[in-house]
């Protein structure tokens, strides 16, 4: 059986439609993914992100041992600051993308993808060979992500802590309707907005506060449809879809989280060999000229043979036009650069685009 | 739900309204709300020729792809083309506004195994479980 958040009942109860996961029972919509959509581009937006994992490293050496299994570099950021990168395998391939939380140098949190729950917490255990100690927490946590730009005036009702000054990125200890939580600049979606860490027991309770005081901003509880919609606006990569094991960050077009300068990492030596010998294929955005809607799995052809692959695909519900993100040859990476999607074995005609696809005024 | 009277019903959710020879094809309110917001339609052009139980189409929700199958054979004489700027009218309309196609049915046997709307409410019903 699915594994349930503890807000599982909240939105049976709400009349979401539930679909399994990464192992998870999760809400997929409530009234729209479309709705939804909008909603979080135009006013808030709340989201049950309980299924993302939590691993907390520990000790005196904590951060240089998670920095050593890590693509960017925690020394570069201060205490109550993240930072997003990947874990490599020595091949370079990513294990995962996720955001490190810098308590201290002594305590970081490491917040991983569902899917990746088990697979993260032995790699790191694993790889930190007892000079940190590594917890695997993520049972220990809840999450709330509150997107949009009126979510700085919802949690401003709800909580006496400064967030106004709370920059991107940043983040604090404090309440929010009364629940303690890790308070946090961050999010998925390309909006301002605040990603709110606290005890599953607590999570009800922050949930409905939320969405009672958020309703006066037009707030709409928001499912895993609309996330993704909305992380592919802003081309934020998947796990699982945009890239894993088999591609490295390079590929990804990730190189801005890769610091190859940095003391040893895991998978340096073989990212910096692939920089070196030029990469084989790239990540791309493109945009659809034809009709019709690319998906995960569909080829990209180049005269007429398969010549890389569609990874993300939608018709964005802000721009209104069909947008996602490709494995091309680097000859197909340049922005102008036409290709040819199969859609069902039509040969849709695409253009390679800037990246993200919509940025926020 | 609603599944009106007049109209028959495949087991892959579409509705025929049958006039003479002439065949109207939509998707039913439970296969518009399965889908979810409906971005994208594709249909076929009138003189084409679709057969019963064949894709003639496809309808895209922000979700998943999904095949529409013809509920008779014969030749298109209309299509709402309408549908192409603004899919979500399936949504919204989906036994009216949001028709897809007419046809001319070759063969009107064809029909002989839809469902009535009684029998289709009950197939719902137990797909659901």
């Amino acid at each position: 059986m699915a594994l349930r958040t503890p807000l599982y009942d909240v939105h049976v109860r709400s009349g979401a439609r539930m679909v399994e996961f990464a192992g998870w029972d999760m809400p997929v919509q409530y009234a729209g993914i479309l709705e939804e959509h909008q909603a979080v581009r135009t006013r808030v937006g709340l989201f049950d992100v309980s299924h993302m994992g939590e691993v907390v490293f520990r000790g005196p050496r904590a951060l240089e041992t998670l920095n050593r299994a890590f693509s960017n570099d925690l020394t570069r950021i201060a205490d109550g600051q993240a930072q997003y990168g990947c874990l490599c395998r020595e091949s370079g391939g990513v294990v995962d993308d996720v955001v490190i939380y810098r308590r201290s140098a002594q305590d970081l949190l490491v917040c991983v993808n569902a899917a990746n729950r088990q697979k993260d917490f032995e790699w790191l255990r694993d790889g930190a060979r007892g000079q940190a100690e590594v917890a695997n927490e993520s049972d220990d946590w809840a999450q709330l992500a509150l997107q949009g730009p009126r979510a700085r005036i919802v949690m401003a009702q709800l909580s006496r802590t400064d967030l106004a000054s709370l920059k991107p990125f940043r983040f604090l200890n404090g309440e929010v309707a009364g629940v303690a939580c890790t308070i946090a600049r961050t999010g998925y979606t390309g909006e301002d907005g605040f990603e709110l860490f606290c005890p599953p027991g607590q999570a009800q309770k922050l949930w409905e506060a939320l969405m009672e005081t958020g309703a006066s901003e037009e707030i709409a509880p928001c499912g895993l449809g609309a996330r993704d919609s909305l992380r592919l606006e802003v081309a934020y990569r998947l796990y699982g879809s945009d890239m894993d094991d088999s591609t490295t960050p390079l590929e990804a077009g990730l190189a801005w989280v890769v610091k190859l300068e940095k003391d040893d990492f895991v998978g340096k030596a073989a990212l910096l060999a692939q920089k070196q010998k030029g990469l084989p294929r790239k990540l791309v955005g493109f945009a659809l000229t034809d009709p019709g809607i690319a998906r995960h799995g569909y080829d990209v052809l180049g005269a007429g043979t398969k010549v890389g692959s569609v990874t993300s695909g939608t018709r964005s519900p802000t721009l209104k036009i069909s947008i996602g993100l490709a494995y091309v040859p680097p000859a197909l990476a340049a922005e102008g650069t036409t290709f040819a999607v199969d859609i069902r074995g039509r040969a849709a005609a695409a253009k390679v685009v800037k990246t993200p696809f919509y940025t926020r005024t | 739900m609603n599944f009106p009277e007049d109209l028959k019903y495949t087991r892959e959710h579409e509705w025929a309204r049958v006039k003479g020879k002439r065949v109207v094809v939509g998707i039913t309110e439970f296969a518009q709300d399965q889908l979810g917001d409906i971005v994208y339609v594709e249909l076929p052009s009138v003189g084409d020729e679709v057969k019963k139980g064949e894709a003639f189409g496809v309808v895209e929700s922000t979700k998943a792809v999904s095949d529409l199958f013809a509920p008779v054979s014969g030749k298109v004489v209309e299509v709402n083309d309408p549908l192409s700027d603004a899919p979500e009218t399936i949504n919204e309309d989906p036994y009216e506004e949001g028709w897809m196609i007419a046809v001319e049915a070759s063969d009107l046997k064809d029909l002989d195994d839809l469902l009535g709307a009684k029998d289709y409410a009950k197939f719902v019903e137990e797909e659901q479980e």
